[in-house]
């Protein structure tokens, strides 16, 4: 009987878990409203905050955050980030807040916020969390009447890549991995407890039109546009410095290629007397030939970043060119009437 | 001007007449959930209340946070070091937010209440007490604002009495984006740019289906004309620029052709992308 149950339980603890994957992101009225309140309040300084809550199924639910503090660059602010962490932690367990972390959300300016740094936190919380989450909010986008809230997530196959820490072309190809793939956005819900609803409901009552359908209605979207397109611009530099690496790379390759396929023939050229010399011919390879060392392939990652911000950028352009020619029409047919 | 000892009761002039209170919904919002998360068997919550106050006097509430505590008939009891904690890491993110007075959800006052706030004035000059009904007992929500006063016979400070303030609730505008989201109890998925929209110019259409009908009802005489309506109306009507419609024209098309621009432009940046993708990791060398 022991024997069985002795099994069976060490069993259950080899199983692997399946973990389902992650479909939906719901948060918590609450907590959309902090992260607003703080990245508005420090724009347009970026700052970040730690998400906490459940890991349930295939949702993964935010019931709480609280900011972190501006970090100066110093040594000693290292270990005071580190404590005012637990510190939070610990005060919210005593008001039963769940304190399970699940991410962290930071704040960015007209969605550039694809860095290698946000990879690197990523990897950090993987690391001892299962399932983690970043969520963007941009503050400069709420002016348009537009809530711009993101949910992100690491795709699978580009952290085993990560943590392989190649990026070659090959490595790339094989997994059929393109710089889409780099992150996964997951749908956001919002739930609200019904104490929260009610008072909200009675406090501002469902008037025809809100503050933020003015916002959407206005004209000029000029200046917004005008910054994304310089944004665009300095990427498709980034862009370009990226690519003169690769050319660089493949141009010293070549010509590695050439002084290697040089070196062979007179070697071959040098046996072929030896051998009517009658002596013992020399290898056919000199690992010790400074040709013959291989040139390391730039990592790709940057530039799939970059690639990947340049089409955010583009994606809004979209967005907002979309709205404006709504605009632009429905003004043209109240002019005719 | 001795005191006598039947003179009036003194309240001390209103330093606070014109006091006022403004609270950020952030802060409703905490209150609501730190209440639905108390431990059983606390009946009310207690916490503090962060903000600042305003330089003509009102004070403009806009953080907070749940401190535990005991309450039995006789005494209270305030967790003093969580309430030190919290408000010096508060402090670490946002050092312009300092106490301005504390919370308790529960229409009325009590005795207790009067005890915790003689310890929060010993923390601030004047705190704001703020009650929150979670109970509705009213059949609405309720949520008041009070400052102590003090009652004086004479030169005798007799007790201290909660006077209700005006209280405001105010939203920023960010916050009023997602306030469509923050009513219902649940929403399936946030608006993107293009469905937000639609809404809005929905909700315009009926805004203009409304002004319709109304000066439709007074022309026939349904609805008693109203002056300042009218006004408002005409003021609306008139102030569409007068444009010949050639000159409009012009502007819209110029416009059109701007944004027709950028979106030329991106779509390119991103077919451009897609090559430049393919090439990069299709060449092989060797």
């Amino acid at each position: 009987m022991a024997n069985s149950m002795a099994k069976s339980f060490l069993q259950a603890a080899a199983t692997e878990e399946v973990v389902s994957p992650l479909r939906v992101v719901q948060i918590e009225g609450l907590v959309i409203l902090k992260i607003i309140k703080h990245c508005k309040e420090f724009s347009p300084a970026l700052v970040t905050g730690q998400l906490l809550g459940l890991d349930v199924g295939s949702v993964l639910e935010v019931t709480n955050c609280f900011p972190f503090p501006i970090r100066e660059e110093d040594e000693e602010i290292e270990a005071d980030g580190a404590n005012y962490q637990l510190e939070m932690m610990r005060c919210l367990r005593e008001v039963n807040v769940d304190n399970n972390t699940v991410g962290w959300y930071q704040s960015t300016i007209l969605g550039s916020y694809q860095t290698v740094e946000l990879i690197e936190t990523f990897m950090n919380y993987q690391e001892n969390i299962r399932r983690c989450v970043c969520i963007i909010y941009d503050p400069s986008r709420s002016n348009q009447g537009v809530l711009a809230l993101k949910a992100l997530k690491l795709s699978d196959s580009f952290m085993e890549l990560y943590r392989a820490n190649s990026f070659t072309g090959e490595k790339l190809r094989e997994k059929n991995l393109s710089w889409m793939d780099i992150f996964e956005e997951i749908p956001i819900k919002v739930s609200n407890s019904a104490l929260i609803s009610a008072f909200m409901t009675e406090l501002e009552s469902d008037t025809p039109v809100t503050q933020c359908d003015y916002d959407r209605l206005q004209l000029s979207s000029n200046p917004y546009m005008e910054r994304n397109m310089e944004f665009l611009i300095e990427c498709m530099d980034d862009l370009s410095v990226e690519q003169q690496k690769f050319q660089f790379y493949y141009r010293s390759l070549s010509r590695q290629q050439a002084q290697q396929q040089a070196w062979l023939q007179k070697r071959r050229a040098d046996n072929m007397q030896r051998k009517a010399a009658g002596e013992d011919p020399l290898p056919e390879e000199d690992p010790s030939n400074p040709i013959f060392k291989p040139i390391p392939e730039p990592s790709r990652l940057e530039s799939f970043l970059i690639t990947n911000q340049i089409a955010n950028y583009c994606n809004q352009i979209n967005g907002v060119s979309g709205q404006s020619f709504n605009r632009l029409y429905l003004m043209k047919s109240l002019h005719d009437n | 001007m001795a005191a006598d000892d039947h003179t009036v009761l003194q309240l001390s002039t209103p330093s606070t007449a014109n006091l006022s209170a403004k609270v950020h919904p952030l802060v409703i919002f905490n209150i609501c959930d730190c209440y639905v998360r108390r431990p059983d068997q606390a009946e009310r919550v207690i916490g503090t209340l962060l903000g600042s106050v305003l330089p003509d006097g009102t004070v403009d509430i806009r953080n907070s946070y749940a401190v535990p505590h005991t309450e039995s008939a006789e005494q209270v009891a305030l967790d003093i070091e969580y309430h030190h904690n919290m408000v010096v890491s508060h402090q670490k993110v946002n050092p312009k937010e300092v106490i301005v007075g504390w919370y308790s959800t529960g229409l009325g006052v009590t005795g207790g209440s009067a005890l915790i706030h003689d310890f929060y004035s010993r923390e601030v000059p004047n705190p704001v007490h703020l009650t929150v009904d979670t109970g509705f007992r009213n059949g609405e929500g309720t949520i008041k604002a009070y400052v102590s006063v003090n009652l004086a016979l004479g030169d005798r400070q007799l007790a201290a009495q909660f006077q209700e303030i005006p209280l405001d609730l105010r939203m920023v505008e960010a916050e009023r984006l997602g306030f469509d989201i923050l009513k219902t109890t649940a929403v399936d998925k946030l608006p993107n740019d293009l469905e937000g929209m639609e809404v809005t110019m929905q909700r315009l259409l009926a805004l203009i289906d409304d002004v319709y009908k109304y000066v439709d009802d007074v022309v026939e005489g349904r609805v008693a004309a109203d002056n300042s309506i009218g006004r408002f109306i005409s003021d609306t009507v008139a102030s569409l620029p007068k444009l010949s419609p050639s000159v409009f024209d012009k502007l819209v098309n110029d416009s059109l052709q701007d944004q027709l621009l950028l979106l030329y432009l991106s779509s390119i940046t991103r077919t451009q992308l897609g090559l430049a993708e393919k090439l990069n990791t299709a060449a092989q060398i060797l």
